[in-house]
């Protein structure tokens, strides 16, 4: 079975003056095309290490990753990236900012261009293109942001915590832009987040982080129809509270450890 | 009140009674506003022509010693009879032109400095000694040496002013290329952004309104090295008249100097900080 992305026994260690620190300890995980997994875990277990070094933004001290067979050695415009904030440049326009890495990429063209504005129809930006980010709401801007990482046509998307700075109402209508926006494409998807309900309305699979340091603990695969549904309908299901409950137990267990 | 229930104007716009109260309230605001300005105003003039008339009158009945503290009238007719001859403003010019080299060129070449630094850690950790002890320094004792290196003339004068300029502005923008947000950064290197992209993308427009103030902190500076760089060596210059005013005691010219120092260095001012204001309502 192929996998769009794989990490292959990965191990990070930082080091600093201070010593050095071992983030994460041996992940091995296959993510089938079109998937949809999530990363939980209480803070510190590497969530966040783990997403850089399959971005290719840091290269892991051993061990490996590779995206759709090939051997990752750096950022690539197959991985598209989504920050915990917007981060759109607040010194350029929206415009400006969706087509950033359109540019240095060096991949500006008609067909393009005319991409990235067919983007900002999906996401109702039309007509804010001349508009600068501080004077959109939180909502808009996240949206910006994704448009400027779906430009580059990722087959992976990376998602580290992408909801956690908005208000509930615009997370849950976000969550369902995101989901529809990945099926449609048929994307690929690591979500970060901290939030139960959020991993298990959105995701195929769940995979439960322990810390000190950050390996997997387990996994769980989310049964139909859940997994299927769309995120605000998928909280209303039945077997939904059961897999918080135990999702919840099984991070009440890694704490437990820690104190051991 | 029936008044106050909507009604619909005839460009088809309804306008609510919360409109108008809100439109009563922004005049009350404006007026209060208005009022207390008036009154610092009226104090500021007072100050001003207060001053003034206190040191005529206490000049003409030689309360004080005339020949060192001068007095207004004396002053603004030396100023009127040098600026009908000639002589006063090929002086002026000659000081603002030296100025403005010298804050633009300290500006430049402090932000150059500071990219440069900034591209390479290395080279950031070995002149950081050399950058304190040049920080501490009085430029302006470097004077002499720009002197002799240079030769008396504009060029030690301009060299003085970027001297007091250039490692300020180094160290100020410097600190704003490592303040920027690494999330910025992140953004540009995760599109496979190099260095160079990374610094004409994210670094430096996010550090320019940094740059832009450190203009406007550089205008005083400059004033500062150009005016002690006329002291030592100018033929020319406000900062000459002064010392030529010191040298035969026509301390009414010192102070007429001053006068225009003081009026022209805030006229500059000013036009910087216009300036700043346009350019960062552009960002």
């Amino acid at each position: 079975m192929s996998y769009a992305v794989e990490v292959l026994n990965m191990t990070h260690v930082y080091v600093t003056e201070q010593g050095a620190m071992l983030a994460v300890e041996d992940i091995r995980l296959g993510v089938r095309p079109g998937e949809f997994v999530s990363l939980v875990g209480p803070s510190g277990c590497g969530k966040t290490t783990i997403l850089s070094v399959i971005a290719g933004l840091i290269q892991p001290t051993s061990g490996s990753v590779r995206i759709q067979g090939q051997m990752l050695s750096g950022p690539s415009a197959r991985v598209g990236y989504m920050l915990q904030q917007d981060y759109l440049f607040p010194w350029t326009t929206i415009w400006n900012n969706v087509m950033t890495g359109l540019e240095i990429t060096r991949q500006v063209s008609d067909e393009t261009t005319a991409y990235v504005r067919q983007l900002l129809q999906q996401m109702g930006l039309a007509g804010l293109e001349d508009r600068y980010p501080t004077q959109l709401s939180g909502g808009m801007r996240q949206r910006a942001a994704l448009v400027r990482t779906l430009a580059l046509k990722p087959d992976v998307l990376l998602l580290d915590e992408p909801f956690s700075a908005l208000d509930y109402q615009t997370k849950l209508t976000l969550e369902e832009l995101v989901l529809d926006t990945l099926r449609a494409g048929r994307k690929t998807a690591i979500l970060v987040t901290h939030d139960l309900s959020e991993a298990i309305a959105m995701s195929d699979r769940v995979i439960v982080l322990g810390r000190n340091p950050g390996r997997i603990r387990r996994e769980i695969e989310i049964p139909e129809p859940i997994r299927s549904a769309m995120p605000l309908e998928a909280r209303e299901l039945p077997d939904f509270h059961r897999l918080f409950r135990e999702l919840w137990q099984e991070l009440l267990e890694t704490e437990g450890e820690d104190e051991r | 009140m029936t008044e106050s229930i909507a009604k619909k104007q005839e460009d088809g716009r309804v306008e609510r009674a919360g409109d108008r109260i809100a439109a009563e309230a922004l005049a009350v605001y404006m007026r209060a506003r208005r009022r207390s300005g008036a009154w610092v105003l009226t104090a500021q003039l007072l100050i001003l022509f207060g001053s003034i008339g206190l040191w005529e009158i206490a000049g003409r009945h030689k309360w004080i010693d005339v020949l060192i503290f001068s007095y207004p009238s004396k002053v603004f007719g030396l100023l009127w009879e040098n600026l009908l001859e000639g002589t006063l403003l090929p002086h002026v010019w000659v000081t603002v032109l030296e100025t403005l080299c010298g804050f633009l060129l300290g500006t430049l070449c402090g932000t150059l400095l500071a990219a440069v630094i900034w591209w390479s850690p290395f080279l950031a950790r070995v002149l950081d000694p050399f950058i304190v002890v040049l920080n501490s320094m009085p430029k302006v004792a470097l004077g002499p040496i720009f002197i002799v290196a240079i030769g008396p003339g504009l060029g030690s004068i301009i060299a003085t002013a970027l001297a007091v300029t250039v490692i300020i502005t180094t160290l100020v923008v410097y600190t704003s290329f490592k303040e920027v947000d690494a999330n910025y950064v992140k953004v540009v290197r995760l599109f496979g952004g190099n260095r160079l992209t990374v610094f004409r993308r994210v670094i430096l427009p996010a550090s320019f309104p940094t740059i832009i103030s450190t203009l406007k902190v550089n205008v005083g500076l400059s004033w500062v090295g150009v005016i002690v760089g006329e002291f030592l060596v100018a033929r020319e210059g406000l900062g000459y008249l002064i010392i030529y005013g010191f040298q035969v005691f026509n301390f009414t010219l010192v102070i007429s100097s001053l006068f225009v120092i003081a009026l022209v260095a805030t006229l500059m001012y000013q036009a910087v900080a216009y300036m700043e204001g346009k350019l960062s309502r552009r960002l």
